[in-house]
């Protein structure tokens, strides 16, 4: 089948996440090869997908390792400990199963 | 992509930590800190409140450890909560914002250029490109993004993304897609023109 452009634009994602059907890939492939335009859009969205995931997009604020441990071990401080609590409330609270307070 | 991280035994943590050794936890959410509070971050768009989602998520998975279920991965269910954290406080600010939204038609059209060049990674070191790149995926709808970011950046596949947002694997694909060209068409034009310094010219004596 001939593809158009706005055809092949809808498969974009699948054909860069190799989902499409062997019949489909090769009327993307067959389209690919003489357009420049698609060819182009395919290359800039697979380009723009390794840099949005590269790791120097979002970079952690300074000190937040250490806040979140230190903010963790009060918690292990001031709550129970978590155990096995199959078929308790379902509101995220903990239930008292252990009666060892402070 | 298997990181050595992965062979560590997570469930044998997850295990001493239910045993009483408290302490363990820290070891178990190491690799994670970074992936709960990208979660966080991509949703609220604000460091100092991704932040403190992160750490609710955290206590939260601490106190509920004894309900999770070995047949999701850890990192998945970590996410997950941080996910719903998130959801939660942006309800509080925005009520109506979290709503689920139909997948209703209307492709988007892509950015067309024909002189598309590789633009390599090390770019990456200049801030100008870090923040056209954010301020992109900021700007994607929160349906969307939600999705980009788990399966892009969190790396979780299809079936794990439509369970962590309760949705279909067709509603996955679907957004996938749309977010995919929102951006290119956002990020194609400005990066093309912010990476290319004074093009050489093919045919200089014309």
């Amino acid at each position: 089948m001939v593809l158009n452009c706005r055809h092949v634009w809808e498969y974009i994602s699948g054909y860069l996440d190799n989902t499409l059907d062997e019949q489909t890939r090769l009327d993307v492939e067959r389209h690919l090869e003489h357009c420049e335009i698609c060819s182009a859009i395919l290359d800039s969205t697979r380009n723009i997908l390794i840099l949005t995931a590269d790791d120097r997009v979002f970079e952690l604020p300074v000190g937040y390792s250490e806040r979140l441990h230190a903010r963790l071990q009060q918690t292990m401080i001031e709550s129970p400990p978590p155990g096995h609590n199959d078929g308790g409330p379902d509101d995220g609270s903990v239930t008292p199963d252990g009666s060892s307070d402070g | 992509m298997q990181s050595p991280a992965k062979a560590r035994d997570e469930a044998g943590l997850i295990a001493d930590v239910l045993a009483g050794k408290t302490d363990v936890f820290h070891e178990l959410i190491r690799p994670y800190e970074r992936s709960v509070y990208l979660m966080a971050l991509s949703m609220l768009r604000n460091e100092a409140e991704a932040e403190d989602v992160a750490q609710e998520a955290f206590i939260k998975a601490y106190r509920n450890l004894g309900r999770f279920r070995a047949e999701a991965r850890f990192s998945t269910w970590l996410i997950a909560i941080a996910l719903n954290e998130a959801r939660a406080r942006l309800r509080k600010k925005e009520p109506g914002l979290t709503d689920s939204m139909d997948d209703q038609d209307g492709a988007v059209v892509p950015a067309q250029l024909t002189d598309w060049r590789e633009i390599p990674s090390e770019t990456l070191e200049r801030d100008e490109i870090r923040s056209i790149i954010r301020r992109a995926l900021a700007a994607l709808p929160l349906p969307y993004r939600e999705v980009f970011v788990l399966r892009e950046l969190e790396e979780r596949n299809v079936k794990e993304t439509a369970e962590t947002l309760g949705i279909t694997i067709a509603s996955v694909k679907m957004r996938l897609h749309r977010a995919r060209m929102m951006l290119q068409k956002q990020l194609a034009p400005q990066l093309a023109s912010t990476t290319t310094t004074k093009r050489r010219r093919r045919f200089p004596w014309f």
